[in-house]
């Protein structure tokens, strides 16, 4: 465990966030991490993080949601209870699409929001960045860069002489986080 | 540099702001996150406690359905469906426009989305949530609409899964559920600045806890990002087959004046158009009571205005298809149907439909009047009446006159048939209410992003 403090730096706009991490990325620092107020083009590309394995997933459920709606149907109506309406054939297959259609987009659905709080990590209630000072605002207008001191690169002193020639608002130190 | 620009001068009104230029991201988050965190106005304990009077109404109306029966009500015998199923179906309709609204414009790229996203979708979760209740309070034993769910039961026997009725129920549940999930995603920012922004302390508890520990870091934000848009795509067609099960309801039936293939698209076309006007009503109103013309501007009306006048013509092209087709076709009920529709007992409702739906909505091609608002709350308010008629219309009036003259009667709606629908009306409001204390009205990470987006094309 390192003993060191991770140092977070503030900033007032996207554009200084998005410069720093190049700034930083070119310095030799791998473990950074962003925050921002807003979704802002192109932070995933600065920090070269993975492709999100989300619409995979939402894929993957709605077709099971779609097949199992379907096998569910076929078998229930045509085999476990047949039921004659006005002579049709017991697998009626077109009447099922409806159905398997709405369990395909409930199935992704459901994979798209659990999975996403499940690769975000959430619920969390408590995460140590909480606790440092003004992080309330990367909520609302201040961009954060946080540098790792699990870093090879950081080292505590040149670290925050880095962070301080970014011109960032404020720089401060968090409690290394745990996990 | 995160000022937006001004209207440029050789640009149409196109080019006008969607958001007013001297809003920065700090003042985006405080103006918003301030309706909720203020204590409630006066007018707005008012409003709750009127519209809660109604919801009791609505509760003394269901109670008494539930135990003296749907005799309570003025259908009869020949008209089966009566107010509960007008209602239901222009109650999903209404419902149906605010996902797709948020959904359709969000995958087009229109920037003037942001402000009326999060209301619209509130409305779509109010209004489905109430149509939901329709079918099982007309049901006459309400308390076994669970049959129509596939479960292993003693009885062993199953759902008919032929049948419009039970696809509608789970296009129903289905809606509601991905309504909420999306709505809900979209949410997750904005809970995070208000836990951050609560003075109190058990309103931070209480946000904090909805914001589920939304960190607004760039991986969570490229979760965020997939999982919204991919869900957005999602709802599009799903709208489409909510209202297009719901025009099933209708056409598998072998009434004359039901049984056609153009129910489908029409009563989808039909719900974005009521549910367009809904929105109008509920933007004009929620932009007058909490000032909102920062965010909301007149653009964000007029772009609104041009859609009701789309669907309008495609609703009297619908009109005029039902009318053609029934003359040109060989059967001779439905033509009978038709005259009847437009010259019978229920001529005034079908009239007043084409009025409202059609010839005052002709009034939008004027951009004086799209950015006139009383003249749009009119027009949406005569909208959505118009669109109540054509469901009595088609409810009541066909079922009236179906193939057995015999059996053709009239339908008088009772005193609870009326206690119904305007507790209906009561418990949408109420719930809005509660929406406008509780939640920010108005999605904060949306508008700072266009803020961004708008400041860096200047």
């Amino acid at each position: 465990m390192n003993p060191d403090p991770s140092l977070l730096a503030e900033f007032g706009t996207a554009e200084q966030l998005l410069n720093a991490i190049v700034r930083a990325r070119t310095a030799g620092y791998r473990r950074i991490e962003a925050y921002a107020p807003f979704a802002v083009q192109g932070l995933d590309e600065a920090l070269d993080l993975p492709a999100s394995r989300l619409p995979r997933w939402m894929l993957m459920f709605g077709i099971l949601g779609g097949v199992s709606a379907f096998l569910l149907q076929a078998y229930l109506a045509a085999v476990d209870y047949p039921l004659n309406a006005g002579g049709r054939p017991y697998f009626s297959w077109p009447s099922f699409t409806v159905l398997t259609f709405e369990f395909t987009v409930l199935e992704a659905a459901f994979a798209g929001f659990f999975g996403m709080l499940a690769l975000n990590g959430l619920p969390r209630p408590y995460h140590p960045i909480f606790d440092a000072a003004d992080f309330d605002r990367a909520s609302q207008d201040r961009f954060f860069l946080l540098l790792d001191s699990g870093d090879p690169a950081f080292e505590p002193a040149s670290t925050r002489h880095f962070l301080d020639s970014l011109n960032p608002v404020a720089v401060t130190e968090i409690g290394r986080e745990s996990g | 540099m995160i000022r937006n620009t001004k209207p440029r001068s050789d640009e149409s009104p196109e080019s006008e702001t969607v958001l007013h230029p001297d809003q920065d991201y700090a003042s985006i988050s405080r103006e918003i996150s301030e309706i909720v965190l203020r204590p409630a106005s006066r007018k707005w304990w008012l409003g709750f406690c009127l519209s809660g009077l109604g919801v009791l109404l609505f509760i003394v109306a269901a109670g008494y359905l539930f135990s003296a029966g749907i005799g309570i009500w003025g259908i009869n015998t020949t008209v089966v469906w009566g107010f509960a199923i007008i209602n239901y179906v222009w109650w999903i309709g209404i419902g149906n426009a605010g996902t797709l609204i948020s959904a359709m414009l969000y995958l087009t790229r229109q920037p003037w989305r942001t402000s009326i996203n999060r209301f619209a979708e509130a409305m779509t979760i109010f209004a489905a949530s109430i149509a939901g209740l329709f079918p099982i309070l007309h049901l006459g034993r309400p308390e076994l609409f669970y049959w129509l769910a596939p479960y292993p039961s003693t009885m062993g026997v199953w759902p008919q899964f032929r049948s419009p009725l039970v696809w509608d129920m789970f296009a129903i549940g289905t809606y509601i559920i991905v309504s909420v999930l999306f709505w809900y995603t979209g949410l997750l920012p904005d809970l995070a600045t208000l836990r951050d922004r609560a003075r109190s302390r058990v309103a931070q508890l209480i946000y904090g806890a909805f914001a589920l520990g939304w960190r607004g870091s760039a991986a969570h934000w490229k979760h965020y990002e997939k999982a919204y848009v991919i869900l957005a795509a999602l709802a599009v067609p799903l709208v489409v087959s909510v209202h297009s099960v719901v025009g099933y309801d209708f056409a598998t039936a072998l009434m004359p004046g039901w049984r056609s293939t153009i129910f489908a698209p029409y009563f989808v076309v039909g719900a974005m158009f009521s549910g367009f006007a809904m929105v109008i009503v509920i933007t004009i109103t929620l932009r007058a009571a909490f000032k909102l013309h920062v965010f909301v501007t007149l653009r964000h009306l007029d772009a609104m205005a041009k859609i009701l006048l789309a669907a309008s013509l495609i609703m009297g092209y619908a009109y005029g298809m039902e009318a053609f087709m029934a003359w040109y076709g060989t059967d001779a009920d439905e033509w009978r149907q038709t005259v009847i529709t437009a010259t019978g007992p229920y001529a005034s409702a079908y009239w007043g439909m084409l009025f409202c739906n059609v010839v005052v909505p002709q009034l939008c091609w004027s951009a004086r009047i799209r950015r006139s608002i009383p003249a749009l709350l009119l027009i949406a308010v005569l909208v959505n009446v118009g669109m109540w008629l054509e469901r009595y219309v088609i409810v009541v009036n066909i079922l009236s006159q179906g193939l057995m003259p015999s059996q053709f009667r009239l339908y008088f709606p009772t005193v609870w048939d009326w206690a119904t629908m305007l507790g209906s009306f009561a418990l949408f409001l109420w719930f809005f209410f509660l929406f406008v204390r509780f939640v920010p009205m108005v999605p904060m990470h949306e508008v700072r992003k266009l803020a961004h987006e708008l400041g860096e094309r200047l």
